[in-house]
């Protein structure tokens, strides 16, 4: 099943790279990573996408905790979340129907145009990983897909839970 | 008034100093030279000068491991911290606390494939509790400090400290400060066994009717041997130890059931996959205990006491995890105990002990010595036991003899075996044994080894001629690289594929060209008394070579894919 991890580390070299390290010398599955700087610097937050099932993921939260860099780590999946994810894409956009196509899904995804070439287009989009798909597909069947970039999901729980020290 | 500046190179010496390290166990290299003449300059800490860095891991391991102190370790950049690479990982497994200080190029040079650069770092990442990588002067008493901190609490384990050549040097300078009051606000291991799961503890032992103690190298690392005897006493119950866990609890106690695992005693094997419940003390459910895992005691109800919490439920799922330290929540299930007015329902008990005693009957634990044909290596081991009263530190290499020393000579104390459990590192057992002897001078030190083992790491005894390490090397000479001969006798049909070690060096022309004292051994006959004559010379090392019968096994044995009880008692013998 896919969970949803939040991590809240030290801001220090080689943080990023013990977690990574970790993934891959213990067989864990790594859908998407997105890691910044928190609002206190000396933080670094962390979003990663997995699969497992639920023995797999007990050890890959055990794991990560265990890691001296890391703060706090919670599985969001089950809780109420919100879970965001940037797309970049750029599209063909030869004619007007294929201009008028792109227009239209992505004002009905709620997207924005960002740039345009001579004959593309680029658009952004953010939303959960089931949007951005969608979207994606619609996007398909109208018109080329030239290029497209996805940020990994960022999450974070609902309400006044909050991850911090 | 004007504050006192120092090298970085100075640094290091200073805070090892406040930390009182006595030892630090290296090999000089250009990217180090600052700290050896640092060295050179002081007389608190002395250098042990190796042959080989990776025998200065293992020195420091053994040196840890019979004392509890952190080993240090210092090497050069490049191939001096790659050398190590084999003692960190063997420290890794075996959870014991060990600083490396890894030198480096300059930090001006970091990635440019300067000479004798080597990510240390990155090399050794899967293999560490932590790593730090010094680039400024301050970083190095604030990492140096976290290291022994993070290597020697929680479940201990190595930590590697870069130093780049540029922050050593003496044209910078600058304030030294060390802080040994160490808190890390991402790093708090637990301590105490959460209240309730102590209470749900209790109570399920004390309902137990076929309850089995299983202890391992926790007991052994937290000095928790005294806590955990009493607590086996209060239960009344059957103890077994894995390999790392020897020692834990006397090998001659009453409630003592042997080794459990894949050379276990059929008794400790037997005892585990009819419990109804285990009590695990630091111990983890390592594939070479378990055995098939879907086949693992499957009525029981496990109780797992572990400081790690991944290690808990990793393999084996626990009913009762508790994270903790184990000499700790010892102390608090006695305490619980007493509470509940426990007494084991000594009924129950007795039937236990009585099946028990069956099991023990069939004495799987033992072999055959023809009195006119070659030496049995388990004979060996019980002559060792018995010429050093049981009172020796026994260090010992990998394979059959490893196994032989763990079954023949039961260890009264915790640290009196050391060996690689875990990454199981032949060439381990002498540097191991040098640091052993390093630490008690007056004790008997052992070095079982085989005769593949030995020539590991054999370079070390021109370290053992410069500081006077008398150890006893003792080696099982079966002319072969024997626990694979036997794979290969039991498995792939007896097709000796580079199983044997066909030019073999003469063993006493090699302890005696580095200056030691070499005592061959042929036939039974002149065992006991040669090897009496070995420990009689306390001032030299003494190097036996003992020849013994190659077509020895090790039994009993776990059978491959079956349950933890599955084992050859013997060849062609099931249990
Ligand atoms: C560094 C290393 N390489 C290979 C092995 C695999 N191995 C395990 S036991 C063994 C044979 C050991 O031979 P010897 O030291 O003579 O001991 P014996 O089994 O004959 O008593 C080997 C090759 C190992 N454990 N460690
Ligand atoms: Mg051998």
């Amino acid at each position: 099943m896919r969970r949803i991890l939040a991590i809240l580390m030290e801001n220090e070299p080689g943080s990023l790279s013990r977690i990574v390290g970790l993934f891959s010398q213990r067989a864990f599955n790594i859908e998407s990573l997105t890691v910044a700087p928190t609002d206190d610097n000396s933080l670094s937050r962390m979003t990663i996408a997995t699969k497992g099932d639920d023995k797999v993921l007990e050890q890959i939260v055990k794991q990560v905790n265990k890691l001296i860099d890391v703060i706090k780590i919670t599985d969001i999946t089950d809780r109420k979340h919100i879970e965001r994810e940037l797309l970049l894409v750029k599209v063909t956009a030869m004619n007007d129907k294929s201009r008028t196509e792109v227009t239209r899904i992505t004002d009905i995804f709620r997207g924005n145009i960002i740039d345009i070439g001579k004959h593309v287009y680029t658009v952004q989009l953010t939303g959960d990983a089931e949007k951005l798909n969608a979207f994606i597909n619609a996007l398909q069947n109208e018109t080329e897909i030239i290029e497209s970039a996805r940020s990994g999901c960022v999450g974070m729980a609902r309400g006044d839970q909050a991850l911090r020290i | 008034m004007t504050t006192e500046l120092f090298t970085g190179a100075e640094m290091v010496v200073k805070s090892l100093s406040a930390l009182k390290v006595k030892y630090i166990f290296g090999y000089p290299g250009g990217s180090v030279l600052d700290i050896y003449d640092a060295i050179f300059q002081q007389d608190e800490i002395e250098h042990i000068l190796v042959r080989h860095e990776q025998a200065a891991t293992h020195m420091a391991d053994g040196y840890t491991r019979a004392t509890g102190e952190v080993g240090v370790v210092l090497a050069t950049s490049g191939p001096g911290a790659t050398n190590c690479v084999t003692g960190i990982a063997t420290a890794y497994m075996d959870s014991i606390p060990m600083v490396v200080l890894a030198g480096q190029v300059a930090t001006s040079l970091i990635g440019n494939d300067a000479f004798q650069e080597t990510d240390i770092v990155g090399c050794t990442r899967p293999i560490i509790k932590h790593s730090f990588s010094c680039r400024s002067l301050a970083d190095i008493p604030v990492a140096i400090s976290k290291a022994f901190y993070i290597a020697s609490t929680g479940r201990p384990g190595p930590v590697v400290v870069e130093l780049p050549k540029d922050i050593l040097i003496p044209q910078n300078k600058g304030p030294f400060n060390i802080e040994t009051d160490i808190k890390i606000r991402s790093y708090n291991p637990n301590i105490k066994g959460h209240p309730k799961q102590i209470k749900k503890a209790a109570q399920t032992i004390s309902n137990a009717k076929r309850l089995v103690v299983y202890s391992g190298g926790g007991i052994v690392l937290s000095d928790a041997s005294e806590l955990l005897t009493k607590l086996v006493e209060t239960l009344k119950a059957p103890i077994t130890n894995t390999l790392m866990g020897l020692g834990g609890i006397s090998g001659t106690h009453k409630q003592f059931i042997g080794m459990l695992g894949m050379h276990g005693s059929l008794e400790a094997n037997k005892s585990m996959a009819n419990a109804d419940v285990i009590l695990a003390l630091g111990a983890r459910f390592d594939d070479r205990v378990t055995n098939n895992v879907e086949k693992f005691c499957p009525n029981a109800t496990i109780v797992h006491v572990d400081i790690d919490p991944t290690s808990i439920s990793k393999t084996i799922n626990a009913h009762i995890p508790i994270v903790g330290l184990v000499d700790v929540v010892m102390q608090q299930l006695l305490d619980e105990l007493t509470d509940i007015n426990f007494s084991p329902d000594e009924a129950a008990l007795s039937q236990w002990w009585q099946q028990i005693n069956l099991w023990r009957n069939v004495k799987s634990i033992s072999y055959e010595q023809d009195e006119n044909e070659k030496i049995k290596p388990q004979r060996v081991v019980e002559a060792l036991y018995k010429i050093t009263e049981g009172d020796a530190y026994v260090c010992s290499d990998v394979g059959q003899h490893q196994m032989f020393a763990a079954q023949y000579y039961p260890f009264a104390k915790p640290r009196q075996w050391i060996n690689s459990g875990g990454a199981g590192t032949m060439g381990f057992g002498l540097p191991a044994a040098m640091g052993v002897k390093l630490a008690f001078p007056d004790k008997h030190v052992i070095c079982i080894t085989g005769d593949g083992s030995i020539q590991m790491n054999i370079q070390e005894l021109s370290t053992c001629s410069q500081y006077k390490l008398p150890v006893v090397i003792v080696t099982l000479n079966n002319r072969s690289l024997g626990m694979v001969r036997q794979w290969q006798d039991m498995v792939y049909g007896g097709r000796h594929s580079s199983s044997y070690m066909e030019s073999l060096p003469d063993f006493v022309k090699v302890a005696e060209a580095y200056g030691h004292v070499g005592i061959q051994i042929d036939s039974l006959d002149e065992l006991e008394e040669k090897l009496t004559q070995a420990f009689n010379i306390k001032d030299r090392l003494v190097f036996v070579d003992v020849m013994v019968d190659e077509k020895e096994h090790v039994y009993p044995m776990q059978i491959r894919t079956g349950a933890i009880d599955e084992m050859w008692l013997k060849k062609g013998v099931k249990s």
